[in-house]
């Protein structure tokens, strides 16, 4: 079991990683030929980055899209900011103040993305609108994130099992060194799930966490005037003007 | 007026009324397809031949390659339906592929299949499809069932434009030799005549004198429009639908009368009299391209120290936006004023400066209210702060007009709905979606017409007054409730004792 889960998060980290560094990688590196942002758009890049902090922090163009979404998707993704900090805690021999202060909250955390990922969920199953445009792989995700929340939840409520073991197998595992896991059941199907998630993350619409950040409507700034904005594959077409 | 289809019932704004799904309600819309006539002038080949399918997917991973919003557009989006109720073509038709994430999904399914892993090893799990004839269909329908307006990113969390997803397809699509006979055509004519609805040079000539002897007898003052006139100060560029029919030649009075009361010498160019630029509608850089050289090329030509654009929304978008970039750098012009400037930041300067004298009178009894243009709302910007698109306007309609009423703050400023006519859909063939398209706006026009007598809607784009004249009568209003801000100006503008 240790040996199956050692492999199985290295093989997980390994494929999040890369996966994720060649996605950026390419988002990074494909041209964006045109200013394209959204207007009223920031004029500088301070102000740019205000723009991605609000969409990323307080999903500014979802609230002015529809509210009770808005709530719903800050439920779970506020629920799981904090559970994904708590769970810093299993990777670090010392834990920053950050990860202290939220350990209380792993019931009101979990309970939040709970609620949330269901409210998400039913709201696919009810509206006609979104059934329509929801396929099978949207269900599963959410299904697997719930699937990981409930195993979680009932770990931190109920069936404990022995959190020092568990830090100790990852932290070994950070310095490649096995220590044995706990075979408890809930959190065998935990860890299951969680590895699937990193391996699936840089092959699905996960990458809509990194990729906001280069969606051109969101970062460019508003200066198509004030600064003539070319790229390489546009400035080779001008080598054909007379 | 008999209509051989259904003009929708007008609801109450405030209601946001979504409408239940028709599915496969609009899948029988769709513009002419090109014909090699008008496809191979443009470089394109002029049917599908054999073998398409695997030059649209080489053009797809072109495309991804070379747009950072396509790559990026293709994979982040999370379904979440944000926008599913954004976009006036499923309001007004109900649709279900006229949500922006059902009409993206028709290209991102492509996309997954022959560009992912997922797509490529589970195709039924992540909806990934080959490319075939049905699909090909279904994209020309779809793409051009949307007016490139650009509504949908305001709402979406993660900024994903679906005007950039139909500009691809529909350059995918000249690509592959199946075209759009509406816009492929025009193009055609800008380039062999020099503007979109293809008047020669001495159709423009003429035009231009029987204008100058209509304000002459109207205001007893002689109004200038000159046209190819080396060393005037001004180029102006603007729209060819201001050359040929009301109410947009109203605007060109106006205009011509502001620079004679400001006293700035201008110029038309019969090469370059035509301010849209159709590449942006297929989603093509090089046409895009080539299209604005003729402005450079004309301003060269001219020895002109600005460029001014006439009313016009996707021109305005590409002009401000993307000139710079098409076809800078402008050094050789005046470097004080930006390039572009819009005729509005010209108009509206003048006001506050006190350059021109307005009187309200000259537009007794009107009560106003604006149709932000969808390419200048969301596209482009005016002046020097963010929004100036959305105020200087309004600041130009309240020096001429006494009354200005907003509609409802769901509709305008970047919330605006399209008229229904944008991004290459202001084609006959395509009345029926045209008519749907503009429900939404008719009903926050309605809106405003019964509770404040508003009883003219101003507008800034060429499309939108063609659009607007043609739909008002099918929702009971009048057509000449529509026209732009400068004829407002043109009836209230002070001539005759300039200093
Ligand atoms: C920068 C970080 C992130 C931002 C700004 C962000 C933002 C959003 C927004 C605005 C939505 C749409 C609303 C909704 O459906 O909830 C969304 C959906 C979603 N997000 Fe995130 N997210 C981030 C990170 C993550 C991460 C790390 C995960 C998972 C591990 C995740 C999982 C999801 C899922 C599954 C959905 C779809 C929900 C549904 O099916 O309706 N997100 N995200
Ligand atoms: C290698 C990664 C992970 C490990 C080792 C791990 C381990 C654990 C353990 C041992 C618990 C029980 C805590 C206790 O008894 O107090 C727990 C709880 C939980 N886990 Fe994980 N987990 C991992 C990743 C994740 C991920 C990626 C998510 C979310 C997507 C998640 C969601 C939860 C939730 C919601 C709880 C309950 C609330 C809480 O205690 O914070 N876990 N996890
Ligand atoms: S709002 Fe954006 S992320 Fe949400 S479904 Fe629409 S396109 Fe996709
Ligand atoms: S760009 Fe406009 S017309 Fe096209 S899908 Fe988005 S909202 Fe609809």
């Amino acid at each position: 079991m240790t040996t199956f889960f050692a492999i199985l998060f290295t093989v997980a980290t390994l494929t999040l990683v890369i996966g994720l560094g060649l996605k950026i990688a390419q988002y990074a590196r494909t041209p964006a030929p045109l200013k394209i942002p959204t207007t009223p758009a920031p004029l500088t890049k301070p102000g740019v980055a205000f723009r991605l902090a609000r969409e990323a922090v307080v999903f500014e163009s979802l609230f002015k899209a529809n509210k009770p979404l808005w709530i719903f998707a800050a439920l779970f993704h506020f629920g799981l900011a904090v559970v994904l900090v708590r769970h810093v805690r299993y990777f670090q021999t010392e834990v920053g103040p950050l990860v202290a202060l939220v350990q209380p909250l792993a019931l009101p955390a979990g309970l939040a993305m709970l609620i949330g990922l269901l409210l998400l969920l039913g709201r696919r199953l009810v509206l006609e609108r979104i059934r329509y445009i929801t396929g099978r792989s949207d269900i599963l995700m959410l299904v697997l994130l719930l699937g990981i929340a409930v195993t979680g939840m009932f770990m931190t409520k109920h069936v404990h099992t022995d959190v020092v073991a568990v830090k100790a197998f990852f932290t070994g595992l950070l310095g490649f060194e096995i220590r044995s896991l706990p075979g408890d059941p809930l959190l065998v199907v935990h860890l299951l799930l969680v590895a699937i998630l990193m391996i699936v993350f840089p092959f699905s619409k996960l990458l809509h966490a990194p990729g906001l950040f280069f969606s051109p409507t969101r970062n460019q700034t508003d200066t198509p005037r004030e600064h003539r904005h070319l790229c390489d594959w546009a400035a080779k077409l001008e080598d054909k003007r007379s | 007026m008999a209509a051989p289809f259904d003009t929708p019932v007008l609801g109450d704004v405030d209601e946001r009324r979504i409408p239940a799904l028709k599915v496969g309600a609009m899948a029988e819309s769709k513009p002419y397809v090109a014909t090699a006539a008008h496809q191979e002038p443009l470089g394109f080949p002029g049917v599908l031949e054999d073998g398409w399918e695997k030059k649209a997917i080489g053009r797809m991973g072109e495309l991804l390659g070379k747009y950072r919003s396509l790559q990026v557009f293709m994979d982040i989006c999370v379904k979440c339906g944000a926008c599913t109720d954004k976009c006036q073509y499923f309001l007004g038709t109900g649709d279900p592929k006229n949500m922006p994430v059902a009409r993206a999904d028709l290209f991102r399914s492509v996309y997954r299949r022959y560009f992912t892993t997922a797509g490529k090893l589970t195709p039924g799990l992540v909806g990934a499809r080959d490319m075939t004839k049905e699909v090909l269909d279904e994209w020309f329908n779809y793409f051009h069932q949307c007016s490139q307006c650009r509504r949908c990113s305001v709402f979406c969390p993660s900024g994903i434009d679906t005007a950039e997803i139909s500009m691809a397809a529909r350059d995918i699509m000249d690509t592959i030799g199946q075209g759009q006979k509406y816009c492929n055509e025009i193009i055609g004519k800008v380039h062999k005549v020099g503007n979109n609805l293809g008047l020669p040079a001495p159709a423009l000539l003429n035009t231009l004198e029987g204008l100058e002897e209509d304000i002459l007898d109207e205001t007893g003052v002689p109004v200038k429009l000159p046209i190819d006139v080396h060393g005037a100060e001004v180029l102006l560029v603007t729209p060819s639908a201001d050359f040929f029919a009301e109410p947009h030649v109203l605007g060109l009075i106006g205009y011509a009368k502001v620079f004679h009361a400001a006293g700035v010498s201008w110029t038309l160019s019969t090469l370059a009299s035509e301010a849209g630029n159709f590449g942006m509608f297929i989603g093509n850089y090089e046409q895009m391209r080539k299209i604005s050289m003729r402005i450079r090329d004309a301003a060269l030509a001219l020895g002109v120290k600005r460029i001014i654009f006439g009313e016009c929304g996707h021109a305005w978008r590409v002009a401000y936006s993307f000139l710079n970039t098409l076809a800078g750098p402008w050094d050789f012009l005046d470097p004080r004023y930006p390039v572009p400037q819009h005729i509005l930041e010209f108009t509206n300067d003048l006001i506050t400066r006190k350059g021109i004298k307005l009187d309200k009178s000259g537009n007794d009894g009107m009560v106003l209210t604006v149709h932000d243009s969808c390419n200048v709302a969301r596209g482009a910007r005016m002046g020097d702060r963010p929004g100036g698109q959305f105020t200087i306007p309004r600041d130009v309609i309240r020096a001429s007009v006494p009354k200005l009423i907003d509609m409802h703050p769901d509709t305008i400023c970047e919330k605006t709905f399209c008229c229904g006519g944008g991004g290459g859909v202001l084609t006959d063939e395509l009345l029926d979606l045209r008519l749907k398209g503009a429900l939404p706006r008719m009903e926050a026009i309605k809106e405003v017409a019964d509770r404040d007598q508003v009883n003219f809607v101003a507008m800034i784009c060429a499309i939108c007054k063609a659009q607007f004249t043609k739909v008002l009568p099918y929702y009971g209003f009048k057509m000449s409730m529509a026209g732009g801000v400068h004829q407002l100006v043109s009836t209230a503008i002070v001539l005759g004792n300039e200093q």
